[in-house]
């Protein structure tokens, strides 16, 4: 793996607090040449260090009703292949979100989410658990997102310093 | 109007203000309160103008207060201070500036570093001592002065030098009445910081009349590019400088009211004599959270000060780029632009701005000599804000250009 430099690691850390922030915004924050930065990120998307721009949604704000479920997972790995063809198997649904190889008591946390708690379920005795390899699932519904990837969604840390001060 | 029930009735009451002590009466109002009523009426302000970090208290250091008051921490400390929070405060000071301080004689906890001001002048200050204080600065130091009996005397710092205190501009002021010395570095508002090569200059003019150095290193670990040299760590200087700093803007505690003073014995004796009789002690709780940021906070303060240094080249360049003059701040978080090309004042300048582009920022006027044709301006405040705010002052310096040429 790369070692990743001390300026493309600056850089990443000004683009998860804001991924609109431009090359020439960054430069000046870090005191760098704009091409260099520029080079930079485009070196890290080239190696997937960056791999996507992403929003991160607060949906309960939105009137569009979906449901997030977390499934613990506890699988038999294959002989040779471990966990990876297992997990690959299960991140190419199109429903699955995210995919984690965990310590602990169970194998995979699988992110899944869907329109209603009926479809979600479906996915898992339709899909999930068929698989030979399965052994076990265990599905928790999130009630409510409070903090996402470092974003507290409901901040209640106003600024609330005087207009002028000493 | 409160009556005044001693006297006959009928008998016209004295005007309250007569009952006030001079010293007090000649005391003006801050150039800041008057700008701070300004901009409170005003909605949908961007404001450059808060001295203070824009971050919250690091949760460790929040959470530590907390949990000792579910302890029932609640009660006096010893008038000096935990001594666990003097021992941390001289190992702090041991390991990031190299001065060494006897935790139980040579340190004070104080009710922030204005405390350790006022207790410092008043140990010190003998009526008609005059005080010599390096401007533009701190709005505190002059009115404090007075209230102690003392006369202030300030010493113009210029934009040529960077801000910087020199050797022949202090010495220019000094007379045989002379006793101390307010020192201010980095300096609030202008952002300037002292090298031991600077320094050392003026350690021989303060060795030289024998003064008392008062040295406010509030905003010591904010430098950018050079560490803070501390003028108590000059050959010779130790003993002659009463050291103050607190933890308001190193680990954004504004709000704690925690700051300290170093000394020589016998002055932190004298001054723990006034604080003993007047505040007791500081704040147990505020104690707690002090000793916490400095044992567990210094992660945390790297990564502001680094924030605030990418903030600080962004105002720069900013500025700049709106047309302002502007040298490069080495510490602190303000940027001290001139604006003597615009044909304003600083106060107009500073007024128009806040009611025409909504603004605030703080005319140099206010921090005394020097401060004249400057704005200060805070970047303690986010990127967005701070990127809102510079377009504005550049449409602003842009509409003064066009009025100048009709």
């Amino acid at each position: 793996m790369e070692q990743v430099n001390e300026l493309k690691r600056k850089v990443l850390e000004l683009l998860k607090e804001d991924a609109r922030r431009t090359p020439e915004l960054l430069a000046t924050l870090l005191g760098a040449e704009e091409e260099e930065v520029k080079t930079a990120i485009e070196q890290m998307e080239k190696d997937h260090v960056i791999v996507k721009y992403a929003t991160v949604v607060n949906w309960d704000k939105v009137d569009d009703e979906r449901v997030t479920a977390l499934i613990e997972v506890q699988i038999t790995p294959e002989r040779g292949r471990g966990f990876e063809g297992i997990a690959e198997r299960i991140y190419l649904y199109p429903q699955v979100k995210s995919v984690y190889l965990m310590s602990g008591a169970y194998d995979l946390l699988v992110e899944v989410e869907g329109r209603n708690l009926r479809e979600v379920a479906n996915f898992v005795s339709e899909k999930l658990s068929p698989i030979d390899s399965v052994l076990s699932t265990k599905t928790n519904f999130t009630l409510k997102k409070y903090k996402q990837d470092g974003i507290i969604f409901e901040d209640h840390e106003e600024d609330n310093r005087l207009m002028i001060s000493p | 109007m409160i009556t005044n029930k001693t006297q006959p009735s009928g008998e016209q009451s004295k005007s309250m203000s007569s009952y006030l002590s001079p010293l007090v009466q000649q005391i003006q109002p801050s150039g800041i309160r008057r700008f701070f009523d300004l901009a409170a009426g005003s909605k949908d302000i961007i404001s450059l103008g808060v001295g203070e970090p824009d971050f919250k208290t690091p949760w460790h250091v929040r959470e530590a207060c907390v949990y000792s008051l579910e302890r029932g921490f609640t009660g006096y400390t010893s008038n000096a201070g935990m001594p666990e929070l003097r021992e941390g405060i001289a190992s702090y000071l041991d390991s990031r500036f190299d001065l060494n301080y006897d935790p139980e004689k040579q340190i004070i906890a104080t009710v922030g570093g204005s405390e350790a001001i006022d207790l410092a002048l008043r140990a010190l200050i003998a009526p008609g001592d005059e005080i010599l204080i390096p401007e533009p600065c701190y709005i505190s130091y002059s009115p404090i002065t007075s209230i102690g009996g003392g006369i202030p005397v300030g010493i113009e710092t210029f934009g040529k030098d960077r801000f910087k205190l020199t050797a022949e501009g202090l010495e220019a002021k000094i007379t045989p009445r002379s006793k101390i010395l307010i020192l201010c570095y980095p300096s609030n508002p202008t952002g300037a910081i002292m090298s031991r090569e600077d320094w050392e200059p003026i350690a021989k003019v303060v060795e030289k009349h024998d003064l008392i150095v008062i040295s406010d290193e509030i905003y010591a670990e904010l430098t950018y590019g050079s560490n803070h040299v501390s003028f108590s760590s000059l050959p010779g200087m130790m003993d002659r400088t009463i050291l103050v700093s607190g933890f308001s803007k190193a680990f954004a505690m504004t709000g704690w009211r925690m700051g300290y003073a170093c000394g020589h014995p016998e002055l932190i004796s004298a001054m723990l004599k006034i604080h003993q009789y007047t505040v007791m002690c500081a704040p147990s709780m505020g104690q707690v959270a002090a000793l916490e940021a400095l044992t567990n906070g210094m992660e945390e303060k790297d990564r502001m000060v680094d924030s605030y240094n990418q903030r600080r080249r962004l105002i720069v360049k900013g500025l700049r780029e709106a047309g302002l003059e502007c040298h490069e701040p080495q510490g602190a978080f303000y940027a001290f632009p001139s604006i003597a090309g615009t044909g304003l004042t600083s106060d107009e300048f500073a007024q128009r701005l806040l009611r025409e582009f909504r603004v605030a920022a703080v005319p140099g006027s206010v921090f005394g000599l020097g401060g004249e044709g400057y704005l200060r301006c805070s970047y303690a405040t986010s990127v967005s804000q701070l990127n809102e705010a510079l377009e504005r002052i550049g449409a602003f310096v842009a509409i003064l250009k066009k009025e100048r040429e009709n």
